[in-house]
């Protein structure tokens, strides 16, 4: 059966007439609908990264400690004691735009079996969460529908959420951007991959039976205007079946017999096999007769297409399949073996006895097309951050403690307790620091002494105004929170969320931020370990801020030498790191002067990695207790946060930092820098801080101690502690 | 004295359970699969929280008809000490262990805080060498924990002595502000006439060890261990 090709025939598989021709070249006939869908879907953005493979590549991808960098279900890191980190972060904002719950919770569901796929299991959640802002109602909608459904995914699960980021800004106006972020835990030597191996092993299907849900769910993730796109593409997920299906495989695992397992994700089945077959370099073929359905009368077309959730592919040995199927009857999970792994390199679809599709696994991923294009930076964007800031009127003294409260109650600084309150985060018994507690969560790893440190971050307005020093930005802040807890940052793992790559200034967004990304990655030694892309995040004409979310994970040796962010009664704050911020794409500038301007601050990437150590390295031998870098809103935010964490006052001299700042308030109180850290130490040991600061070659400055119940400054008015508290917890509510 | 978990499919706080009793009590303790239809060799029993069956129907309701369920009633009926959390309380109750039910909270979303309760009765097994007044600070976790009952219910669990928790600020004083749920009385936990079993929303099981932000639950699974109250292994 071949397919007189029609552009609306094209548009349903989202394919350019140059790439059927290419197809129709590759293949030496028409493609049959069936392979023509698998194209659309192998060939798609979200599948075959054909704007960002060769932009990935500048990526680090290797490290002493790297045991599986990019190209897997996830990556994996050592920790020592032959255990390993496996992590990975991917978005599922297209679905999320359309039906937040189900979109969101079906983000858990995907990440959250990339994890286990590789036979770990999975110890702690995160979301990076980006909405347009709350005073419209349907970006409450949005917001309450994605916060129910990672909550109620996650919480069903039992997977603790520990972390995250969320961020506010008009350009997620028809785009909300919903990143989730799994971290497992593995031995060495149980690090399952996804390829296939062994001529004649079967190929079964466990897991939720296939539907028509989520039809096209990939190429349509690398299309624009996901509300009138995804109309009936959107998954409905089931974290009941997932439970049991992560529990039935991980046991499954432990039989000698599995020799790879791959989740069905997006593109389902078509990707799945494809992925197995190309990685293990054999062929696959299967029946789509053999498939269990969950609604009569789909075609082959249907079932290889559908992204029904909860699946699981496993290639199995004929002589371990009935131990196999054993496993899932006792967790009530039926198991088809629909096909075998054979020696022709084709993946071959049979509909009953008929031959639907019949293509080398290869021409699906080494073939798919590749672009680089030509990036050129928005003249407008160029304009706003050169815009000269020295006309701004600087802040009155009377005025900073108003605006400090105003910033307090801002959507993108205050308090996301309503938020981490309905997600589960002591589940598992691993939590040692919750959620608000420290500038990222610290999650034990049993049997050892040992813990981890998870955050993710992005300041999209940096990379907006300047996407190659954003990109930096956007590792070196996520590193420096997880330094922050005492935590060697290891590896981390990325989600590029962008506009369309087809046009020439969204493709430059994209192409610096990773440039910017890869020189930050190196400098700070966390090689990317895994990753997503998701382009075409744009609505109308308008394209989001880009937003390159990075998730780092970093090891702290003994737990017990950890930081949180709460300073005790009597201890001296140390400024450690660069004194003199801007006003550049600050928050402040944001929300006072409604300003989107300027340059992003300056980055040294040295000087970044000397504050990073010098942080941990004073946490490590306990000169440190508490932490806490400064980012949106600047030091006198970053200083109000520690005292509302630990309740209470301090009294602080800024007239070294204003004098750094040419004198002006605004940029002392608020202005924004990167590489800069507040400590808090004992006052027996603020002298030896601040000499092993020097010793490093990092600035530091005394600012005050920790004591009554007000922040007293030398260049402003006093501000109660409890004023500031009610303030910033009063900031965000959480529909529903 | 050994342990024995129950484990439903949805069942997620059963690795806790497990955990708290081989970690913090440093005690025996071995899973018991729904699908088993005796209980051997156990001098208590732990039904842990989770989403058994995916709540999809109500909380609970269709564990209890898992062939355990009966191997459990018969334990009780021994007098064997229960201890259900979270979950398990709510599937004690759909079971008919445990007197009331458990409704969607107050606020109609899912809670995860620390919070504190009251021990309000010692005669079970769980709080027989606590005194009544004293303090724990412990772990919820739960989207449908608001304990309900009638009138007349109430007034005979108060007169029987079956309400063994209640949730109080940290001094121990009941305020609706320290309600998380909206509970009937600020009760976190019963039990049944006879004592042996009891249900609460909090997580004991969480809460056995300081690093992980606390140990107070162990109080509760120390007790019966402790009291050597059990007499039922079979």
């Amino acid at each position: 059966m071949t397919l007189t090709i029609t552009p609306e025939a094209l548009r349903e598989v989202a394919l350019t007439q140059s790439e059927y021709d290419q197809i129709v070249e590759l293949l030496g006939r028409a493609p049959t609908a069936v392979e023509l869908g698998m194209f659309g879907a192998m060939w798609s953005e979200h599948c075959g990264y054909k704007n960002s493979r060769p932009l990935l590549k500048h990526f680090p991808t290797s490290g002493s400690r790297v045991l599986q960098g990019p190209g897997e279900n996830a990556g994996a890191v050592d920790i020592g004691d032959g255990l390993a980190v496996v992590f990975k972060i991917e978005s599922h904002n297209h679905p999320s735009a359309v039906e937040p719950y189900e979109g969101a919770a079906t983000g858990v569901g995907g990440i959250v079996r990339d994890i286990f796929t590789m036979g770990a299991r999975p110890v702690a959640l995160l979301n990076s969460l980006r909405f347009g802002p709350l005073d419209r109602q349907r970006n409450q909608y949005l917001f309450g529908g994605v916060v129910g459904g990672i909550g109620g995914y996650g919480n069903c699960l039992g997977i603790p959420t520990v972390g995250g980021d969320i961020y506010f800004d008009e350009k997620y106006n028809g785009n909300p951007l919903v990143n989730a972020m799994c971290v497992g835990i593995v031995e060495h030597d149980k690090i399952m991959r996804a390829k296939a191996s062994g001529i004649g092993n079967l190929v079964v299907l466990v897991g939720a039976d296939t539907g028509r849900d989520g039809i096209h769910g990939a190429t349509f993730a690398s299309v624009e205007n996901p509300e009138e796109s995804h109309r009936g593409v959107v998954q409905v997920g089931n974290p009941f079946l997932e439970k049991l299906l992560l529990e039935a495989c991980l046991e499954a695992l432990e039989i000698e017999g599995v020799v790879a397992m791959q989740d069905l994700g997006a593109a389902g089945l078509t990707s799945s096999i494809v992925e197995c077959a190309s990685k293990g370099e054999v062929g696959i073929e299967i029946d789509v007769q053999r498939v269990s359905r969950r609604e009569s009368g789909m075609s082959a077309y249907e079932v290889m297409l559908s992204e029904s959730q909860e699946r699981m592919l496993i290639i199995v040995t004929e002589e371990a399949l009935p131990e196999l199927r054993a496993i899932f009857e006792r967790w009530d999970l039926h198991s088809d073996v629909i096909g075998t792994v054979t020696d022709d390199g084709n993946v071959r679809i049979l509909d009953g006895g008929e031959i639907v599709a019949n293509v080398p696994a290869s021409l699906y991923t080494d073939e798919c097309p590749v672009y680089i294009r030509e990036g050129i930076e928005s003249a407008a964007i160029v304009e706003a951050r050169e815009r000269d800031l020295s006309d701004v009127t600087d802040l009155a003294s009377d005025a900073i403690g108003d605006t400090l409260l105003r910033l307090l109650a801002s959507h993108n600084i205050c308090s996301r307790e309503p938020v981490v309150r309905t997600y589960d985060h002591t589940i598992m018994s691993n939590t040692v620091t919750p959620p608000l507690d420290a500038d990222a969560a610290v999650v034990r790893v049993k049997g050892t002494n040992k813990a981890i440190a998870i955050k993710t971050d992005c300041n999209p307005r940096y990379v907006y105004l300047d996407p190659h020093l954003g990109g930096q930005h956007a590792v070196a802040e996520a590193a420096r929170n997880v330094s922050c807890t005492g935590a060697e940052p290891l590896a981390l793992t990325n989600c590029l969320n962008f506009g369309s790559p087809e046009k020439p200034d969204g493709y430059f967004q994209l192409q610096q931020a990773v440039l910017g990304m890869a020189e930050a990655a190196e400098a700070l030694g966390t090689p990317v370990i895994s990753g997503n892309v998701s382009l075409y995040n744009e609505s109308g004409d308008e394209a989001i801020l880009p937003t390159p979310t990075v998730g780092v994970v970093g090891l702290i040796e003994d737990v017990n030498q950890r930081a949180g962010m709460a300073p005790t009664n009597g201890s001296v704050l140390i400024l450690l790191g660069t004194q003199e911020a801007t006003l550049g794409a600050s928050e402040y500038l944001s929300v006072v002067h409604g300003l989107v301007a300027g340059s992003p601050p300056a980055l040294d990437l040295t000087v970044e990695h000397n504050v990073q150590s010098l942080v941990r390295s004073l946490i490590g031998v306990g000169l440190v207790t508490a932490a806490h870098d400064t980012s949106e809103g600047g030091l006198l935010v970053a200083l109000a946060e520690m005292l509302i964490a630990s309740e209470s006052g301090a009294t602080v001299e800024l007239q070294q930092v204003l004098d750094a700042n040419a004198g002006r308030l605004d940029r002392t109180c608020f202005g924004e820098a990167a590489s800069r850290v507040i400590v808090a130490t004992s006052a027996g040991n603020a002298d030896a801080v601040i000499q092993r600061a020097q010793q490093s070659g990092v600035p530091a400055v005394r600012l005050g101690t920790v004591g009554g119940d007000a922040l007293e400054l030398d260049v402003a008015e006093s501000v109660a502690v409890t004023t500031m508290k009610r303030k910033w917890e009063s900031g965000l509510k959480v529909g529903r | 004295m050994r342990f024995g978990v129950v484990i439903f499919p949805g069942s997620n706080g059963d690795h806790d359970a497990l955990k708290s009793v081989e970690l913090g009590l440093q005690e025996e303790v071995v899973p018991i699969w729904h699908k088993d239809t005796s209980i051997d060799n156990c001098d208590a029993l732990l039904i842990p929280g989770g989403f058994t069956y995916g709540d999809y129907l109500r909380a609970g309701a269709i564990a209890r008809f898992s062939p355990i369920m009966e191997a459990v009633t018969e334990f009780a009926e021994r007098g064997g000490p229960i201890l259900g959390i979270c979950n398990g309380f709510q599937i004690l109750t759909e079971a008919g262990l445990l007197p009331g039910a458990l409704a969607k909270n107050s606020e109609l979303t899912f809670r995860c805080d620390w919070i504190h309760v009251r021990v309000e009765s010692d005669r079970t097994p769980f709080t027989a060498t606590l005194d009544p007044g004293t303090v724990l600070r412990l772990p919820i976790a739960h989207g449908q924990g608001r304990y309900v009952v009638s009138e007349s219910q109430l007034a005979e669990l108060e007169a029987n002595d079956q309400i063994v928790f209640r949730y109080t600020d940290s001094q121990g004083i009941e305020h609706d502000d320290y309600n998380p749920n909206g509970s009937t009385a600020h009760i976190a936990g019963v039990c049944n006439e006879r004592g042996n079993v009891v249900g609460l929303m909090p997580h004991p099981e969480r809460a056995y060890d300081a690093l992980i932000g606390g140990d107070e639950g162990l109080k509760i699974l120390r007790s019966v261990v402790d009291a050597g109250l059990s007499t039922v292994r079979a």
